[in-house]
C-alpha cells in the first residue's frame, strides 16, 4: 500500500514540475498555472487518505483549517489591488514560511524519546524551523516596508555584523542541540527566537530598490523550507516540490540581480544604505519646471513619445489614465511605446503586470536594451514616477552606491520630462542628476492628477 | 577511529538516496526556468510561492498523526493548515488573476 502511495506522490511530483515549466513560457502560463494547482490538490488528497499506522486522524480539524485558510486565501486574492500585488505576495510567502516554523516546533515537542540528538530527523527539525522561521519574519518586514507601514528608516546598528554574529549563532546553537544527550526544549526556543530575529536583521538593512530580489529570495527560502519539513516525514512531494521552488527561486533570483549588475552577496551584504552622499556633482543645481499646456502641445506635435514608468505610477494607481493619454496621443499620429526597466517598481514585471492590467498592448512595451537603442530618436521622455532607474549616477559616477546598474538612458531622447512629486531621492535614497539635466522639465504633483489634467489639456489644445 | 568510519558508512547508506534526489531536483529546478521573460517574472514567482505551500502536507500528517486529546498539537497543526492554504489558494488564485489580465489583450 505504502508503494502506491509514493507512486501517486511521484506523479503529482511530475505533474508539478509540467505545471513550473507552463508557467515560464508566455503562451503556457496560464494552463501551468492551473496544472499546478491540480498536483496541489491531488497531493493534498493523496496525504489526507494515505493510510497511516498510527494517530486518530482527526479529520475535522483538517478540514477546518482548509476551509478557513482557502476562504481566506481566496477572497484576498479577489480583492487585492493589482498595485499591491508585491505585497500580496510577500505575505502569502511569510504564512507558508510560518506553517514550516509551526512544524518544527510541534515535532520537536512530538519527538520519540529514543530519537538520537545526532541524527537527520534532528538535523531535520532544525533546518525547518529555521528556514521557516527566516522565510516568516523576512516576508512580514518586506510586506511592511512595501506597504509603508514599516519606514526604511528602520535600521539596526551595524547591520552586518549583528547578522553575522546571528547566523554563527544559530549554526554554532544547532550544532550543539545535535550534541546533547537529549533534547533540551530550552536550546530549542532559543533557537526559535534567534531565526525570528535573523529574518528582521537580515531584511531590515535592504533598501527598498531591492525589494524585489529580497522577495524572491524569500519566496525561495519557503519552498527549502518545505523540503525541510518533508525531510522530517520522509515525504517526497514535500522534499521535491520544495526543492524545485528553492533552486528555480535562485535562478530568478540572480536573473534580477544581473538586471541591477549586482551579485546576490552584494544585495545582501551591502544594502543600499543613504550613504555615499556623492554629491560632488559639477552640474548646476537648477530644475525647470514645465507647464501642462506647454507639455501637451510638446507631446501632441511629437513624432515619437516613450513613457517610464516606475513605482509611482503604481502608487498613484495612475496606470489607467497613462493608457487614455497613450490612446488619445496615437490618435493624434503619436508613436507611444513605453520603456520597461527590469527592475522598475517593487516586483520583476511589476509594471508589465500593471499596464497589462489597463489594457495596454504587449507589443508597446520595451525592454531595456531596445528601449535604449530607441531613446536618440525619441521627442519625448515621459518619466511616471520613476527614479533610480532612470539616473544617469549609475553610469558616471562611481561613488554612487547605483553605480553600474544599467539605466534607462533617457537623457538620449531630445527632451525628457519627469512628473513627480516632489524633490525626494528615489528609493536608494540617492540624489539624482537627471532633473538638472539641460534637456530635463519637471511636472509637480500626483502622477495621477498630472495626468487627468495633461489628458484634457491633449483634448483641448 | 574506526568509530569515525563507520559513522560516516551509516550515514552515507541511510541519507545517500537522499541527498541523490536533492541534488537532481535542485538541477531540474534551475533548468526548467531557463530564460524566462520579465513579463512573467511575477506570474512565475508568485505561481512557484504557491507551490511552497506543499509545507501543509506536513501540517496535514501531523494532524493525522496526533492523537485525539493532543489539543496542543492539533491547535499548532490547525493554524498551519490554515497558515498554508491562505499560501496555496491565495497564491494560485492572484497568478491566475495576473495571467488572466496578460490573456485578455491578446484577443
Amino acid at each position: 500500500m505504502n508503494n502506491t502511495i509514493d507512486f501517486l506522490y511521484l506523479a503529482s511530483i511530475i505533474v508539478f514540475v509540467f505545471g513550473l515549466k507552463g508557467l515560464a513560457h508566455p503562451e503556457t502560463a496560464r494552463r501551468g498555472n492551473l496544472i499546478a494547482a491540480g498536483a496541489m490538490g491531488a497531493a493534498i488528497l493523496i496525504s489526507i487518505f494515505a493510510p497511516m499506522e498510527n494517530g486518530d486522524n482527526n479529520y475535522l480539524w483538517i478540514l477546518g483549517g482548509m476551509v478557513v485558510g482557502s476562504v481566506i486565501g481566496l477572497i484576498s486574492a479577489k480583492k487585492v489591488a493589482m498595485t499591491k500585488m508585491p505585497e500580496m505576495v510577500s505575505l502569502f510567502n511569510g504564512l507558508g514560511g510560518a506553517c514550516a516554523m509551526l512544524i518544527g516546533i510541534v515535532e520537536f515537542k512530538n519527538l520519540d524519546p529514543i530519537t538520537p540528538m545526532m541524527s537527520g530527523a534532528v538535523f531535520a527539525n532544525l533546518f525547518a524551523l529555521f528556514i521557516g522561521s527566516v522565510s516568516f519574519t523576512g516576508s512580514i518586514i518586506a510586506w511592511g516596508k512595501l506597504n509603508g507601514s514599516l519606514r526604511d528608516t528602520l535600521k539596526l546598528p551595524a547591520p552586518q555584523v549583528i547578522n553575522l554574529v546571528t547566523l554563527l549563532l544559530i549554526i554554532g546553537g544547532s550544532a550543539w542541540t545535535m550534541m546533547q544527550p537529549e533534547l533540551d526544549m530550552t536550546l530549542v526556543f532559543a533557537l526559535l527566537a534567534l531565526s525570528l530575529f535573523y529574518g528582521v536583521a537580515f531584511v531590515s538593512p535592504i533598501g527598498g530598490g531591492d525589494m524585489p530580489v529580497v522577495i524572491s529570495l524569500l519566496n525561495s527560502f519557503t519552498g527549502i523550507g518545505a523540503t525541510g519539513a518533508g525531510l522530517i516525514y520522509g515525504n517526497n512531494v514535500m522534499i521535491i516540490g520544495g526543492i524545485l521552488v528553492g533552486a528555480s527561486g535562485i535562478i530568478l533570483t540572480v536573473m534580477m540581480c544581473k538586471a541591477m549588475n549586482r551579485s546576490l552577496i552584494n544585495v545582501i551584504i551591502g544594502g543600499l544604505g543613504s550613504g555615499g552622499s556623492s554629491s560632488g556633482s559639477d552640474r548646476e543645481q537648477v530644475v525647470k519646471e514645465v507647464g501642462l499646456s506647454d507639455l501637451a502641445i510638446q507631446l501632441k506635435y511629437a513624432s515619437k513619445v516613450a513613457i517610464v514608468p516606475g513605482y509611482g505610477l503604481a502608487v498613484a494607481q495612475a496606470q489607467h489614465i497613462c493608457h487614455e493619454i497613450e490612446e488619445a496621443l496615437e490618435e493624434e499620429g503619436v508613436e507611444v511605446k513605453y520603456a520597461i526597466h527590469p527592475v522598475a517598481g517593487r516586483m520583476p514585471g511589476h509594471m508589465n503586470v500593471l499596464l497589462a492590467e489597463s489594457d495596454v498592448p504587449y507589443e508597446k512595451l520595451m525592454e531595456l536594451e531596445p528601449a535604449n537603442a530607441d531613446f536618440p530618436t525619441t521627442d519625448v521622455v515621459l518619466v511616471i514616477g520613476a527614479n533610480d532607474v532612470v539616473n544617469p549616477a549609475a553610469k558616471e559616477d562611481s561613488a554612487s552606491p547605483i553605480y553600474g546598474m544599467p539605466i534607462l538612458d533617457v537623457e538620449q531622447a531630445k527632451n525628457v520630462v519627469v512628473l513627480k512629486r516632489g524633490m525626494s531621492t528615489g528609493y536608494a535614497g540617492v540624489q539624482n542628476p537627471l532633473f538638472f539635466g539641460d534637456r530635463t522639465k519637471m511636472l509637480f504633483g500626483d502622477a495621477k492628477d498630472s495626468l487627468n489634467k495633461l489628458k484634457d489639456e491633449i483634448h483641448h489644445a | 577511529m574506526d568509530t569515525n568510519v563507520l559513522f560516516i558508512e551509516l550515514f552515507l547508506a541511510q541519507y545517500l538516496p537522499i541527498i541523490t534526489i536533492l541534488v537532481l531536483a535542485s538541477f531540474l529546478g534551475m533548468e526548467i526556468i531557463g530564460k524566462v521573460p520579465t513579463v512573467l517574472h511575477t506570474p512565475l514567482m508568485s505561481g512557484a510561492n504557491a507551490i511552497s505551500g506543499v509545507v501543509v502536507i506536513g501540517a496535514i500528517i501531523l494532524i493525522r498523526n496526533a492523537a485525539a486529546d493532543d489539543y496542543l498539537t492539533l491547535g499548532m497543526g490547525f493554524l498551519g493548515i490554515c497558515l498554508a492554504m491562505i499560501n496555496v489558494v491565495g497564491g494560485f488564485a492572484v497568478t491566475n488573476r495576473m495571467l488572466d489580465m496578460f490573456k485578455k489583450k491578446n484577443k
